[in-house]
């Protein structure tokens, strides 16, 4: 399924294309001669945005990235307006403003929404703004999937954020360590609103991530191979990436530790054979590159303002994309270093030293190319200038003293004081917060039709900069003196009341700069699709182009990185509809999805528009999970069973082949409109839900390995390997009748209903297995409230019962979508994504059998 | 060395936090660090200093000094070649140092055990066996010039064992057992905290090591083995009477005394401590008064239950029991 055999064009030498393209035909372009008429405006009807309470239905990636950066902005203002209260209470000792019990919701609330409903949103927020514009997609390739991330973690947040209004808000601290949050030392439902809040807002990013991976590989304007890509579609495509393997751990972390409390299941109660320090292992795998995730994009960001500004290509470019991937492969072998104190062995102790140090090389390599990068250009003093060079000075020396903190015996000292708090607040703020506020003064005529203001710009960053050194740079003293984190107060006559009160005086002068950068934004912030300030700092990448909804009026062949600064007339041809796909080809909102690689043209994706659906199962989904937070089992049982439906409704209309089955998207080259297997957009997103599934199940199997390693006298219960005999052949059958289902589906002879049959079969013998797998344990006599094998054990279960319980449902869905003649023949992607779901339930099906029977005893 | 920048009102001696305690360190193991750590400042400082100087000349610099900053050159002699061997070199030095700090250092140790509990410290002086000999809580008298080995147990929560004069800190994880090596060089009264966020009153949970000289230690171990003389007048026996019946027993264990709850800090030496309520109040019967008076009000989520039930005359003698208890 190619361009090049549909367009009849000679298929050239391999080495030269990754799909057989004919990469000649990119000479077509630009094409010469008028365009027809009323093209312009089939574009802009097609693209035209719902109006009135309509516009909640939006899905157009203009609209959800503003709405999803200013509620990531809004998350930013609450969770620093707690940190000013906070400020408050600390500026004098024994100090009465906030009692305890709410000096430590406020901490607690401060550090996770700021990690989870500001910094990872925020980032993923200017991803879906961003990055079909810098790509030139028409839309991010699931725009529903947007519209429902957004929905979900804004009704999400705003409910979990509500929880401090009513005293319900978590206290233990962001990183929730256990045995404090088990029921025993947390018996209110604080720790569950957090367990239950922030697992749901995970699910709502790992969204976003599979959306920017299949977005960044699969969207791009054709010719823009992956060495002519914006840096900052690098930076995505690992913060993505990121995403997917780190979250996992959370998520099976929150998934434990609520089972803990509400099954009372002992992953971490140390007299049960759990272990406290697995959580810790679990949340600082996730934990530390967390942090690059934050400051991965950022620093994309920068590279490319910090080109635009300088009016120069990025110096190394090659060299920071290395140190992209770099960052994010060192960034997993971390972790530790936040349980330097915990007592651990001294060899891993030293492995983690020395990654820890090692993460400093690729930060290093991004700061020396923008500094070399400066210095070959003639930067401009503009607002987004100061911003980066602020954030670079801020940046540096956080990572300084988190090379310091790398030395084990010095952070032995200082951990948990508030020298720790100077360190990440430097890197924080000076690797994403100034980056993000130099993006906002840069990208703000991209979306608005006045720029922000230049003169106020430069009092909010004086104020932000010197707020934040005079709020920090203290708080390293501060730790010194022997102040510890998370303190709601401190006794008198330690001298800590002197650089606690200039810390305090800093926190109000950085609020004043965010003050008048609210100001700038109400005075100048003009919403504007079209008609947009434009390019008012000159960059150079295809974000700058002249656009509408619709993205691009046509969307360019990409030859250069920089392609405003290389062709000129780039801007004009676009606009005239000289390249590819001038206008809907189909009548229907579609995108151009082009190969990983070297982008090559390979189909046509029709995309949705406008739906409720997205909106409502995200309120049913959050619903689903607060509702049981409140213990409101019931009704919230009910609302989950309704967002499954919203679900059902929002998909059932989807994966539907349009007419033509190909069309010409420009210059006569011809592609088709429906195409199935490993090539589509879908098929992409399916692996990598796979790898996120996999990567819970992982933890979950590193779970029952530690806790073994660490208790082996609490293993009791009989491995009984016999019962493999039993389940392997029906996970087996599971997959094998799956694949046969996809067999039969591409035979002329079969039935209509032979392949929706032979896949129901296969989901019915998947849910045997995982029954008797299930029961097997039962009759053992194994009880998951007994031990950490128990807790383990049935933790594995519960996640292949999950699986297995969607597996079932997708399966009735294909079926359902057979009977009304909605699978195309031979080939259909909800069938396809339907086998390879049911392929994968039945393989981690038998992993997870295999493991808990065979280790320990048959090994 | 350290300029005064304000005149010592500590409550309690020993916890001024000027001179910064980490790098006014009182014994080899925090000494060691307290060296590195000044190395370190120094070292970020100074490459801070280069980068400010390299991004001056990007900016600011002269065309020819530009020029040379402006290239992948630059890149790697900044990014990659500078940070790999400076890090390798402070790597072997932290990995040295971590294994020095973690091996003992000669000569006898003395073994203590210290439980962290929520809100307070309880401190066990362990016989060579291993075998706790005397029960204290919140204080840890130690001798100079001694290593002193100390298990940390946590029977509930994960907290955090930290004199930063003495020593970095040691989480205390419950279903674990860690062990942490303190020793002071020069006699004198040193700040602890716990730095592990527990909950509730955490900020509220210190505790204080006393370093005393050899002879003096001696005298002190003696002095607190002696036989316990009888409440001494006629007010501290009626404290003793109302500590059993006003339920301070069921909590409290006083060595000798019928009363040997063990839910809270072992009081037989009570009197001797220089604080109260782990380490936030002076010792005096003003504070021991209040303390069991309303300890919610000086330290809110603690465990102990208001006594605002009892008299003044009731609290007095009770306050006049626990002095003696020394």
């Amino acid at each position: 399924m190619n361009a090049s055999r549909t367009s009849g064009a000679v298929p050239p030498a391999a080495s030269v294309s990754e799909t057989g393209f004919d990469p000649t035909l990119f000479d077509r372009f630009p094409t010469s001669g008028e365009r027809p008429e009323g093209e312009l405006g089939e574009l802009e009807h097609v693209w035209r945005a719902p109006r009135g309470w309509g516009l909640l239905t939006v899905v157009n990636n203009n609209y959800v990235g503003i709405f999803y950066v200013g509620a990531a902005f809004l998350f930013f203002l609450l969770a620093g307006i707690l940190a000013l209260v906070m400020r408050v209470q600390l500026a004098l000792p024994l100090n009465g403003v906030l009692p305890q019990e709410t000096y430590n919701q406020f901490f607690t609330m401060h550090g996770t929404v700021m990690m989870f409903l500001f910094a990872v949103p925020a980032v993923e927020a200017l991803g879906v703004l961003l990055l079909p514009q810098m790509l030139a997609a028409r839309d991010l390739p699931f725009p529903r999937l947007s519209a429902y991330a957004f929905w979900a973690y804004l009704v999400g947040g705003l409910a979990f954020f509500a929880s401090i209004f009513v005293g319900l808000a978590p206290n233990g601290g962001w990183f929730m360590y256990p045995p404090l949050t088990s029921t025993a030392y947390s018996p209110g439902i604080n720790a569950d609103f957090w367990l239950l809040g922030i697992g749901f807002i995970e699910i709502s990013a790992i969204a976003g991530a599979i959306e920017i991976i299949v977005g960044v590989l699969k969207t791009r304007a054709p010719g823009m191979s992956l060495d002519k890509m914006p840096i900052f579609a690098w930076a995505m495509l690992v913060f993505a990436g990121m995403i997917i393997i780190a979250f996992p751990a959370v998520i099976f972390g929150t998934l434990a530790l609520e089972l803990e409390r509400a099954l009372n299941w002992p992953f971490f109660d140390p007299t049960r054979g759990g272990d406290p320090l697995l959580w810790q292992h679990l949340f600082w795998f996730f934990g530390h590159p967390e942090v690059y995730i934050i400051f991965l994009p950022a620093a994309g960001l920068v590279s490319m303002m910090v080109a635009a500004l300088s009016r120069t290509p990025l110096v190394g470019y090659r060299l920071v994309v290395l140190a992209l991937v770099a960052t994010a492969f060192i960034s997993f072998g971390v972790w530790a270093h936040h349980m330097f104190a915990v007592g651990m062995p001294r060899l891993s102790v030293g492995f983690f030293s020395a990654a820890s140090m090692a993460v400093s090389v690729p930060a290093g390599i991004q700061v020396f190319a923008w500094i070399a990068t400066l210095s070959v250009g003639r930067p401009r003093y503009q607002t987004p200038t100061l911003f980066l060079v602020g954030g670079l000075v801020t940046f540096v020396l956080g990572g300084l003293t988190g090379v310091m903190v790398a030395m084990v015996p010095f952070d032995w000292q200082v951990h948990d004081s508030y020298f720790i708090v100077a360190h990440l607040h430097y890197v924080l703020i000076g690797g994403m917060v100034f980056p993000m506020f130099a993006g906002f003064y840069y990208w703000t005529p991209m979306m608005s039709r006045r720029p922000l203001s230049e003169r106020l710009g430069k009092w909010v960053f004086w104020l932000m900069f010197a707020g934040m050194q005079v709020t920090f740079l203290p708080m390293h003293l501060t730790g010194f003196m022997g102040m510890p984190r998370r303190v709601y107060t401190y006794l008198p006559g330690r001298d800590w009341e002197i650089t606690n009160m200039i810390s305090t005086v800093g926190a109000f002068m950085l609020a004043a700069g965010i003050l008048i950068f609210l100001v700038d934004l109400i005075r100048n912030f003009r919403f504007a699709a079209e008609g947009n300030a434009g390019n008012v700092y000159g960059g150079g990448t295809l974000e700058w182009l002249p656009t509408g909804l619709y993205s691009t009026r046509s969307i360019p062949l990409v030859t250069s990185r920089e392609p405003l600064w290389d062709r000129p007339g780039l801007s004009r041809e676009v606009e005239e509809g000289r390249y590819f796909l001038p206008g809907s080809a189909t009548g229907n909102r579609e995108t151009i999805i082009t190969s990983p690689l070297r982008a090559e043209p390979q189909y046509l994706q029709i995309m949705p528009g406008p739906s409720v659906w997205p909106l409502l199962s995200a309120i049913f989904t959050a619903g689903f999970f607060l509702l049981l937070t409140v213990q409101a089992y019931l009704v919230g049982v009910v609302s989950g069973l309704v967002a499954i439906w919203c679900m059902i409704r929002w998909l059932w209309e989807t994966d539907r082949p349009v007419r033509p089955p190909t069309a010409d998207i420009g210059a006569g080259i011809e592609v088709p409109t429906y195409v199935t297997g490993p090539s589509t957009h879908g098929w992409w997103a399916m692996v990598v839900l796979q790898i996120v599934i996999g990567m819970i199940f992982l933890m979950a199997a590193f779970s029952y390995l530690y806790l073994y390693g660490v208790h082996t006298s609490f293993w009791t219960a009989p491995p009984a390997p016999s019962w493999l005999a039993l389940l392997l052949p029906l996970y087996g059958a599971g997959m094998g009748l799956a694949w046969l289902a996809r067999v039969l589906l591409a035979r002329r002879r079969s039935t209509l209903w032979s392949p929706a049959t032979a896949l129901l079969f296969g989901a019915a013998s998947l849910l045997t297995g995982f029954v008797l797998d299930c029961l097997s344990w039962r009759w053992s006599g194994l009880d998951p409230e007994a031990s950490g094998q128990g807790a383990t054990v049935y933790g594995l279960l519960a996640i292949q019962g999950f699986v297995t319980g969607v597996a079932v449902l997708i399966a009735l869905y294909v079926a359902a979508r057979n009977s009304r003649g909605l699978v195309t023949r031979p080939r259909n992607n909800s069938f396809d994504l339907a086998v390879l779901f049911l392929i994968y339930t039945g393989a981690q099906g038998v992993l997870g059998a295999a493991l808990v029977r065979l280790f320990p005893g048959a090994v | 060395m350290w300029p005064r920048i304000s005149t010592p009102s500590g409550i309690v001696e020993g916890l001024a936090g000027w001179p910064p305690p980490v790098l006014d360190p009182a014994g080899p193991y925090a000494g060691s660090v307290a060296a590195l750590s000044w190395a370190l400042i120094a070292l970020a400082a100074g490459i801070f200093l280069i980068v400010l100087a390299a991004l001056w000349i990007a900016l600011r610099g002269r065309e020819r000094l530009r020029a040379r900053l402006g290239g992948e050159r630059a890149i790697w002699i900044g990014g990659v070649v500078f940070p790999v061997v400076v890090l390798t070199a402070l790597l072997i030095w932290g990995l040295t140092l971590t294994r020095n700090l973690s091996e003992p250092a000669g000569g006898p140790e003395l073994r203590m055990r210290v439980s962290g509990e929520m809100w307070w410290w309880r401190v066990s002086y362990l016989d060579g066996n291993g075998r706790a000999f005397m029960q204290d809580a919140n204080e840890l008298h130690i001798p100079v010039g001694r290593t002193i080995a100390i298990e940390l147990v946590s029977p509930d929560v994960i907290h955090s064992f930290w004199v930063p004069q003495l020593s970095g800190k040691l989480d205390m994880v419950p279903g674990r057992r860690n062990l942490i090596r303190i020793q002071a060089d020069r006699p004198g009264t040193y700040a602890g905290i716990c730095a592990e966020y527990c909950g509730g009153p955490h900020a509220l949970m210190g505790f204080l090591v006393v370093a005393h000289a050899p002879d003096d230690y001696a005298r002190w171990l003696a002095a607190r083995r002696a036989p316990r003389a009888a409440p001494p007048d006629r007010q501290s026996a009626r404290g003793a009477a109302l500590f059993v019946s006003a339920g301070c027993a069921a909590c409290h264990r006083i060595a000798g005394t019928p009363a040997n709850g063990q839910a809270g800090p072992d009081l037989t030496h009570v009197g001797s401590r220089r604080t109260l309520g782990a380490g936030i109040l002076p010792n005096n019967r003003g504070t021991m008064i209040g303390w069991i008076g309303n300890s919610q009000a000086i330290k809110p989520g603690n465990r102990m239950p208001p006594y605002t039930v009892l008299p003044g005359e009731d609290l007095q003698a009770l306050a006049a029991y626990l002095e003696a208890q020394r």
